[in-house]
């Protein structure tokens, strides 16, 4: 149920909105500059098909990661905007 | 019927519908002409950004660029796609939230700022000129190359149908535009994509078939590309010669940059809630992604079957007589060069020079290299030659080439022409403009920037700044705009002199380090030079840290924003909560009004 603003915990649902955006951001990072870059070179010891893994990370991966972050997003906002009765 | 007739065909075609679009789309009220009335479906708008997003390099150079430039390429795979989670997470349903028309608009009214206006302002047409004159390149590049037409007329052409729809019907118009390009455009990049994976691994997929072996071998496709190339003298393919950090500056300018592109960020003022704009990000990345995961497997693909084709094939001089030379060249033996080669090879996007006088062609690293002229477009163009396809799926090639040139340009023209009709003339100038003035303003200004662009388009041979898009739009975006947007969200301390001072700490040595480096007197030193080892297309990166430190610094030595702004920030970021705090809210009315 939404609630009228004044009732809403703003504070609460924005310290919530921070966490999970740090989190998403971590992943974020980690996929694309982590595997993709910075870790490539112990990840292309293993394979995935007939590719290294941190090429294809850089090249196909990543991007795949990406979309499911922004739908996760998506879900776990709503979430979060029931929870504390924002009206999204 | 002949290539060159299809292709017509289907250039024709596809410019009668975006016309058609365009009259059904028209625009009655400055909300319809620069957000599309605020309601346009998440899906929708999300392949309309996806149009907007993916321009002629996207379609045309980006996988002949992968293509020579195996892993250092990636750099553009995960920087064009990965902003669009910094566009979800950080901007995108906070911008909406807001409810302003552009970006400057957000920067002039957060920022309680006539001057942060203004420079947000230049950034935003700096960027977009730049951006906008290599999408009408593309354009006549696209007609001179394949209709027979003049290079001049072809962006003439373009100029009139862009002229039509987006200064008829506005965003509105370009939207559903966008859409219908947005199908030409991927039907005619997968489609020969799908046939050329078969070929070469059997797979029909082909971001499957870029981990395949290849086909009727016990190889895998990309370590025979490793094998082929090294033993040409090549770099492998699996490897690059950019240092790590370059890399790594060079991906997140582009993810920052794309994240901070204004054209970009105004998609998302179409949509109807904060929440929607969330949404409309995924299925813009979805429809993104569909390209993006493909080019890289094209790459690998073209870069392997150019190699085995035409590396040691035999010379035919005549194109007329090419069956009959062939079949002699067979039956003595030998390799005949391919047709789809001779064909292209009239558009001096290929060329060959026999240096050691065999009859053959020898496709080397180094000077022995006798395939002279290898043009980066070459790979997607002639993919569907090289795939044996019919005809007619060159004409759509070329027909999604202009799809794309031309709904980026739209989407750039809107953000020239809301600019100057809204932001300088309406909210600086003329404050008490009505709308009906403001409206024909818009279009007179959206019909001004159309002509700029293609006579930017025309000079682009003399206008040294416009083959340095990737470095100039990406990295300013990245440096000057995301910094205050990003803290004019995410920390209500930010103000007005912070904000102010982080534009021209991104903007100014941003643009005079790239200047430099490609145009001015370091482009002779090169690489040696470079700040760090940081190339220019990778200091926007660098200068987004040092804007956002100056930003925040400047900030704390200053009083603190007026109340109403930092109550604002606090209402934007939950949504429905928004009341009316005494700065102009046209465009949304505040949703919870408790004055």
């Amino acid at each position: 149920m939404s609630k009228d603003a004044a009732e809403i915990d703003g504070k609460g649902y924005w310290r919530a909105v921070l966490r999970l955006t740090l989190l998403l951001l971590a992943i974020w990072f980690m996929v694309s500059f982590g595997a993709g870059i910075l870790f490539r070179d112990v990840l292309d010891q293993v394979s995935i098909g007939g590719a290294p893994l941190g090429f294809w990370f850089a090249q196909n991966g990543s991007i795949y990661v990406f979309v499911a972050l922004i739908f996760y997003y998506c879900v776990a906002m709503r979430r979060l905007e029931r929870k504390f009765g924002v009206k999204g | 019927m002949s290539q060159e007739m299809w292709t017509y065909i289907f250039v024709a075609g596809t410019f009668a519908i975006y016309i058609g679009i365009a009259i059904w789309a028209r625009a009655a009220s400055t909300d319809d002409f620069y957000v599309a009335g605020h309601d346009v479906h998440p899906v929708v708008n999300g392949m309309a950004t996806a149009a907007d997003w993916m321009s002629a390099a996207s379609f045309l150079s980006m996988a002949g660029l992968i293509a020579f430039m195996g892993y250092g390429g990636s750099v553009y795979l995960m920087g064009w796609t990965g902003g669009y989670v910094l566009l979800a997470l950080l901007l995108a349903p906070f911008l909406r939230e807001f409810g302003k028309f552009t970006v400057p608009d957000f920067v002039g009214d957060r920022y309680y700022s006539t001057t942060a206006r203004m420079i947000a302002v230049v950034c935003a047409l700096f960027v977009s000129f730049t951006y906008i004159a290599g999408q009408m390149k593309g354009v006549g590049v696209a007609f001179s190359g394949f209709l027979g037409v003049e290079f001049n007329t072809g962006i003439y052409v373009g100029m009139g149908i862009v002229f039509v729809y987006a200064v008829l019907g506005g965003m509105k118009g370009i939207t559903y535009t966008q859409v219908a390009q947005y199908c030409v455009l991927i039907f005619a990049y997968t489609v020969p994509a799908i046939f050329i994976s078969l070929i070469i691994t059997g797979n029909p997929v082909p971001q499957l078939g870029f981990i395949s072996d290849v086909k009727g071998e016990d190889v895998s496709m990309l370590a025979k590309l490793n094998q082929v190339v090294t033993d040409l003298g090549f770099k492998e393919y699996t490897s690059t010669d950019k240092s790590m950090f370059d890399m790594f500056a060079i991906t997140g300018a582009l993810m920052f940059g794309t994240a901070g592109l204004p054209h970009v960020i105004v998609r998302f003022f179409t949509v109807s809630s904060a929440g929607a704009a969330r949404v409309s990000a995924g299925w813009a990345l979805v429809f993104i992604a569909l390209l993006y995961t493909t080019a890289p497997a094209v790459a690998g693909f073209a870069r392997l079957n150019f190699i085995d084709t035409v590396n040691e094939s035999t010379y035919v001089e005549s194109l007329d007589n090419y069956d009959t030379e062939a079949a002699a060249i067979v039956a003595a033996g030998g390799k005949p060069i391919p047709k789809w080669f001779k064909d292209w090879e009239k558009t001096g996007l290929l060329a060959v020079e026999d240096k050691n006088g065999d009859g053959r062609v020898q496709y080397r690293a180094g000077a022995d290299n006798e395939v002279t002229k290898l043009d980066r477009d070459i790979f997607v163009l002639a993919n569907p030659s090289i795939a044996n396809l019919p005809g007619w799926v060159i004409g759509l090639v070329v027909a999604g080439g202009l799809a794309a040139a031309l709904s980026t340009a739209a989407g750039l023209l809107m953000v020239i022409s809301s600019s100057i009709s809204h932001d300088l003339c309406r909210r600086t100038l003329f404050k008490d403009m009505d709308d009906k003035t403001e409206l024909r303003v818009a279009r007179l200004a959206a019909a001004g920037a159309v002509v700029a662009a293609g006579f930017m388009g025309i000079y682009s041979a003399q206008l040294a700044f416009v083959a340095q898009v990737v470095a100039f739009a990406f990295g300013l975006a990245a440096a000057s705009l995301f910094p205050v947007i990003f803290l004019g969200i995410f920390w209500k301390r930010m103000n007005r002199e912070g904000a102010i001072a982080s534009m021209l700490t991104g903007l100014v040595p941003t643009f005079m380090y790239i200047w430099h480096f490609k145009i001015g007197a370091g482009k002779a030193a090169g690489s040696a030079d470079w700040f760090l080892g940081v190339s220019p297309e990778g200091i926007g990166f660098v200068f987004m840290f040092v804007s956002l430190a100056v930003g925040i610094a400047v900030s704390l030595a200053t009083k603190a924003p007026p109340q109403d702004i930092q109550d604002l920030v606090e209402d934007i970021r939950v949504p429905g909560t928004r009341r009316s705090h005494g700065i102009a809210d046209s465009g949304m009315a505040p949703v919870a009004d408790h004055t």
